[in-house]
């Protein structure tokens, strides 16, 4: 099964750049990309830039309407994701568990939806 | 021949029998041929209404149990092809589970009970949908009476059910044991839900119809059987029976609600008592210590002439390294007070007013503290408010017993 591992964090909880902990968190980032890919289970990720950069659109009676950030005020803000293709949720979740971020952020994991079930 | 109405009777009598007992038993069966919940559910329930016919016409076969695996597998393969689903490989399955099925009716069916009880309780699910799931699978509750259970509405805990079963599905939740480096987590994950099947029937009571305290039981004891020598499943049976033994004591004939210590020990069951000691014992004697068996232990030592309370209070501060709640915390703070120290708890218990402000039990053990350490007034308040919260009339009528003592 193939599962989104999507990466929530608050800017302000993560480590500075240039502290002991930023090194940190890069190693742990370094570590859990070799292990994916050494288990053969990494289909993809990547990592967003600042959520200042992020612009929101909606379409409303017809027009455009643009925005600023993301519309939603919430605190915690996508910053990245994993695709892994695992046996279940229970391995999905373990690699969740290893993203640097869980320590100050949230990782929500959600299957793909499958389009054909007889893979 | 056999006049129709009492083989229906007996029939009727036969299906509910098998299906009560082996319900759970059955479920986890097909769960494991069809890997799909809901289908397995539906299947044999279908099978269980065709027993009712088939047994009523031709007797009982000689494994019902037998019997009903192959109908549901069966109708189970009948609605993925009436389904007209794409979905070979789950067609695949059912086949050949059914063909294995047909193959041998005599052996017993192996015991898939423990992935269905991991499953059930996975920590993906809302911690109410675990309860209810593992009542609904494993205790063979009706959808009508887990509603009971939480006072809702039918349709809504069936909606809840079904929302719990398409998740299973969706998200991928395994039907499995999971494996040694998570079990401890999961497995407190299993026994937490059977503790709070069994604290929910303890304070319910028999009014909503259904005994969870002999559920919890039961599930307690299928986990000794399935999972043996694992001490937390001996600690959180142990617990169970330990507490279950004194509850006919807990409440006086007035009606206030009695702690162990002034219990008429005459109405203890005393064999329950004995059984559930034996198993802390042997959960000790493994030196593997867990969260159950430090709670069975602190039950153990309640059921003394005198309660050991600088022991309990010792039990409760390790208590806390594996649930460091506010809730462990209160209990930490009255044992601390028991054993000679209601300055020292009073001062435990400062840190939990804002967190616990709504929890009675925080009232009533802070109006005791504040009376013992000579601070009255403050103590008559404390009551007012533990009073005001109290839920059950024996406890009430405990609490206004302190409050009028105090003059």
């Amino acid at each position: 099964m193939n599962y989104m591992i999507l990466i929530y964090g608050e800017p302000a909880k993560e480590p500075a750049y240039g502290t002991p902990e930023f090194a940190e968190m890069m190693k742990g980032y370094f570590t859990l990309n070799e292990r994916m890919k050494a288990d053969g289970v990494l289909r993809g990720g990547e990592a967003l830039q600042n959520v200042e950069t992020a612009t929101s659109l909606r379409v409303r009676q017809g027009k455009v309407e643009t925005m600023d950030g993301p519309f939603a005020e919430t605190r915690e803000h996508l910053g990245g994701y994993y695709i892994v293709d695992v046996p279940d949720l229970d391995a999905a979740l373990k690699y969740a568990a290893l993203v640097p971020a869980a320590l100050y952020g949230t990782i929500e994991v959600r299957p793909l939806m499958n389009y054909n079930p007889s893979d | 021949m056999t006049p129709a109405a009492p083989s229906a009777i007996a029939a009727i009598q036969a299906v509910e029998t098998v299906m009560r007992q082996d319900r759970g038993r059955l479920t986890a069966a097909l769960i494991a041929r069809l890997r799909d919940f809901q289908l397995a559910e539906d299947a044999l329930q279908e099978a269980a209404l065709s027993a009712l016919t088939h047994w009523g016409r031709s007797g009982l076969p000689a494994s019902p149990q037998g019997w009903l695996l192959k109908v549901a597998l069966r109708k189970a393969i009948d609605r993925l092809r009436q389904a007209g689903r794409e979905d070979r490989k789950a067609l695949d399955q059912a086949v050949l589970a059914r063909d294995e099925a047909d193959e041998d009716d005599t052996h017993p069916i192996p015991d898939d009970r423990l992935r269905l009880i991991f499953t059930c309780c996975h920590p993906a699910l809302e911690e109410k949908s675990r309860i209810a799931l593992t009542l609904r699978s494993l205790c063979g509750l009706t959808t009508a009476q887990v509603a009971a259970v939480f006072l809702d509405p039918e349709p809504t805990m069936g909606q809840r059910l079904s929302r719990a079963k398409a998740k299973i599905a969706a998200a991928g939740i395994p039907f499995a044991v999971p494996g040694p480096e998570d079990w401890p987590d999961r497995l407190n994950s299993v026994l937490t839900v059977v503790y709070l099947i069994f604290t929910a029937g303890y304070a319910q009571g028999p009014r909503t119809g259904t005994d969870l305290c002999a559920e919890a039981v039961f599930l307690a004891g299928l986990l000794v059987t399935l999972a043996p020598d694992q001490a937390e499943v001996e600690g959180c049976i142990a617990l169970l029976l330990i507490t279950q033994a004194r509850a006919r004591a807990r409440i006086s004939p007035e009606g206030a609600t009695l702690p162990p210590a002034d219990q008429d020990r005459s109405l203890w069951d005393a064999a329950m008592l004995t059984e559930g000691q034996g198993h802390l014992d042997r959960a000790i004697a493994r030196r593997s210590p867990g969260p159950f068996q430090i709670k069975a232990a602190i039950a153990s030592l309640h059921c003394g002439i005198a309660p050991d309370w600088p022991q309990i209070a010792a039990l409760y501060g390790r208590l806390l390294d594996y649930e460091p709640t506010a809730i462990v915390r209160l209990n930490h703070a009255v044992a601390v007070a028991e054993a000679g120290h209601p300055d020292l708890a009073l001062q435990h218990l400062a840190p939990l007013a804002e967190t616990l402000s709504d929890y009675q039990p925080f009232h009533a053990a802070r109006a005791d503290l504040l009376a013992r350490t000579g601070r009255p007034d403050q103590a008559r308040a404390a009551y007012a408010l533990a009073i005001a919260g109290a839920s059950a009339p024996s406890d009430r009528a405990f609490l206004q017993a302190r409050l009028d003592a105090l003059g």
